[in-house]
């Protein structure tokens, strides 16, 4: 980008030069507005996906239960305890989970431990890329109530209250055996029907973005991420 | 060692020299001897690597402390420079030529002491704290915990217990 | 025969093979598992995925070629089954060979990658254009001694139709191209580890790459249709080599048993050695294995 016909607005200066709003002189001398953070803006509101009824529901529950694909995003020290889960000795795949570099693919995340403002915005991007149906576990008393962090100016203490969450796995941090048995409880809890996390977050949009805005206070993305 | 401490004091006045083990000493210098003497170190006694820089509020004296660790690997040692400059808007001098790495620390002092560093590249930028618009939170007067409950939602039903008299009626109740 | 009985034995064979080749791949995913010493995966477990990914609920779409990107692969793996000769000498397994019949697998095998790569470019995800360009052009690195290979045999059973090169391996074991023409076999068979995309060429689709490459945009039904073309293309391609240099099939157990050893020639080099970058493995397979392709034309035509 050559910086001499590049006028920058005096707004945005937090930002990076490269997602700047600027004006730039395009060739026959006309001023173009370039918007790089608004240039896939999709402003539109999710609708819920409702579930079948009767036996297909509970076959394709069976088959989202077997088989768990996660999202390979660790938050915070818990992350640690993800890697030896799909070692030799806990071997996680025998159940069906496996590991996806990216959100579209993948039906679970995981909140491995303490979320700091800043990485809460990167999870909700994240897990509103994901395609419903999709679920969250959260991993560590971090998430639960704060943990040893309860009291700290970045870090928060429910995360219930930003994302809907399906499994709480307490502990700190808890032992890769306490992450098996979580999975198999949201296994449970998938093949029961109640894995319906995705919807509860669209029906309830407007409370989780209230308090999603009231801490992330440059909001700087669509209020869905799709 | 003691050559090189020897020359600090005579050139730089530094005092306040603390040795705390086998080749690592932590002393204190005045802001405008700072810089002269952090160049100095690096080009002619060999501390070409900055370890880290960091600061420390003391709210009682009304003043900072911004700590520079260096560290020569030719002798192995490691110098703690240590220098107090005022709370109140008060900055400091970059170090970011020397180092590229300290522009990165300094951004970080911006904003968790609000210590000013002028000319530091991108020091305003948010670092950690996006988005951030109370006063720096690592300002001693900022109260993080009445802080975390208004923002944070915090769970009804915590209890926190000090673990010494807490086990003392668990294990003696009778005492 | 009549067409419409014609294209029932056509669907069941095509049935068939999906079904053998996400079996085969969670036989290998358990053999793969019991290797590095755990338990693994169900051998079902391609299947559950499969289920799972066609009942996503929500899509979401980037355009018209977005769409047809699993479209196209799927139909170049389709298109290889539809002219490959599955079993020697049966005329209702025999689908639609004919006598180019090689000419027109060979342009399958790329037809795939191309709508692939139109349908991932489309995709928004900035590094996907970077994981196509590295696919196209590692496979057409891997095509080049593939094409000697083919060239090779061409020239000495000469003719281009994959029955009559069935044809003419069979009657015992040294028939084979395997031994009566071993170069164009070894050109062959190294260009089937690439084909394959297991470990040394396997950089295109590695998740530690630039995140997951060309497929990092697909979901739910669009995932499944590539996971279906998959299974399809790892069998019926492990078909092309049996028939083209080992002799072929007899029976529907002589097919399972061949592909399956053919196929895990490349998981267990893929076990054994570590992955090359695409500005390694372009190099490497444009040294060594189009020499030897090379040398298998010169020796058929002396």
């Amino acid at each position: 980008m050559p910086e001499d016909n590049v006028k920058y607005p005096a707004e945005d200066q937090s930002l990076s030069p490269v997602n700047r709003k600027r004006v730039v002189i395009g060739p026959e001398g006309e001023d173009i507005l370039v918007d790089p953070l608004r240039d896939y803006y999709c402003t539109a509101r999710p609708e819920p996906e409702l579930p079948r009824q009767g036996i297909i529901e509970k076959f394709m529950n069976w088959a989202r239960a077997e088989s768990l694909w996660v999202l390979g995003f660790g938050t915070g020290c818990g992350s640690i305890e993800i890697p030896p889960l799909l070692s030799p000795r806990y071997d996680a795949y025998r159940f069906g989970v496996a590991m996806r570099p990216t959100p579209r693919q993948s039906s679970v995340i995981i909140i491995s431990g303490y979320l700091s403002v800043k990485t809460l915005k990167r999870v909700i991007r994240s897990y509103e890329q994901m395609q419903n149906p999709k679920f969250v576990i959260a991993l560590g008393s971090c998430t639960i109530n704060g943990g040893m962090y309860w009291d700290s100016y970045n870090t928060i203490n429910r995360l219930d209250h930003y994302i809907p969450v399906d499994v709480y796995i307490a502990g700190c941090m808890p032992r890769p055996e306490a992450i098996l048995a979580g999975f198999n409880k949201l296994k449970q809890r998938i093949k029961e029907g109640r894995g319906e996390g995705a919807n509860d977050y669209i029906k309830n949009l407007d409370w989780y973005k209230a308090n999603q805005k009231k801490i992330i206070k440059d909001w700087n993305m669509p209020d869905y991420n799709w | 060692m003691e050559q090189l401490l020897d020359r600090i004091i005579a050139g730089f006045e530094a005092a306040d020299i603390e040795k705390r083990k086998d080749g690592q000493v932590f002393f204190t210098v005045p802001k405008p001897k700072v810089l002269p003497l952090i160049n100095h170190l690096k080009m002619f006694e060999g501390f070409r690597n900055l370890i880290l820089m960091t600061a420390v509020d003391w709210i009682e004296d009304n003043q900072f402390q911004i700590t520079y660790l260096l560290n020569n690997p030719d002798t192995k040692t490691d110098l703690g420079i240590r220098t107090f400059i005022g709370r109140d808007g008060e900055g400091m001098d970059s170090i970011h030529e020397l180092w590229g790495h300290a522009a990165t620390f300094q951004r970080e002092m911006k904003e968790m002491f609000g210590i000013g560093f002028p000319g530091s590249p991108r020091v305003d930028e948010p670092f950690l704290l996006e988005g951030w618009d109370d006063i720096p939170p690592m300002r001693r007067e900022f109260d993080t915990k009445k802080y975390s409950e208004e923002t944070y939602f915090p769970r009804p039903g915590r209890e926190t217990h000090d673990p010494a008299t807490y086990m003392k009626q668990k294990l003696y109740p009778n005492d | 025969m009549e067409l419409a009985t014609k294209t029932g034995f056509v669907l069941l064979g095509l049935f068939i093979i999906l079904n053998w080749g996400l079996i085969m791949a969670g036989i290998i995913r358990k053999i793969i598992a019991r290797a590095s010493m755990r338990r693994g995966i169900s051998v079902f477990q391609p299947y559950i995925n499969l289920i799972k990914n066609y009942s996503i609920r929500s899509q979401l779409t980037h355009g018209v070629m977005f769409y047809l990107g699993p479209v196209f692969r799927l139909s170049g793996g389709v298109g290889i089954f539809l002219f490959m000769p599955l079993i020697h000498d049966s005329e209702i397994w025999s689908n639609f060979s004919f006598a180019g019949d090689l000419i027109l697998i060979a342009y399958f095998m790329f037809f795939g990658m191309l709508g692939m790569a139109l349908g991932a470019g489309e995709g928004g995800h900035p590094y996907s254009a970077i994981g196509i360009s590295r696919g196209l052009a590692q496979f057409t690195a891997i095509e080049v001694p593939l094409t000697l290979a083919i060239l090779s045999i061409a020239f000495q059973y000469n003719t281009l139709s994959i029955s009559e090169i069935v044809a003419r391996q069979q009657g015992g074991i040294l028939n084979w191209t395997l031994f009566t023409n071993p170069l164009a076999t070894i050109a062959a068979m190294i260009s089937f580890l690439g084909a394959m995309g297991h470990a040394p060429f396997n950089v295109v689709m590695a998740p530690q790459e630039n995140p997951i490459g060309p497929p990092t945009e697909y979901h739910g039904t669009f995932l499944g249709v590539l996971q279906t073309n998959r299974a399809i293309l790892h069998v019926i391609e492990s078909v092309l080599f049996m028939n083209l240099f080992f002799g072929g099939a007899s029976n529907w157990f002589e097919l399972i048993v061949k592909t399956f050893f053919i196929y895990f020639w490349s998981v267990f080099v893929g076990m054994v050695f570590p992955r090359f970058r695409v500005d390694q493995s372009i190099p490497w397979l444009l040294k060594i294995p189009v020499l030897i392709g090379i040398l298998s034309i010169v020796f058929i035509l002396l």
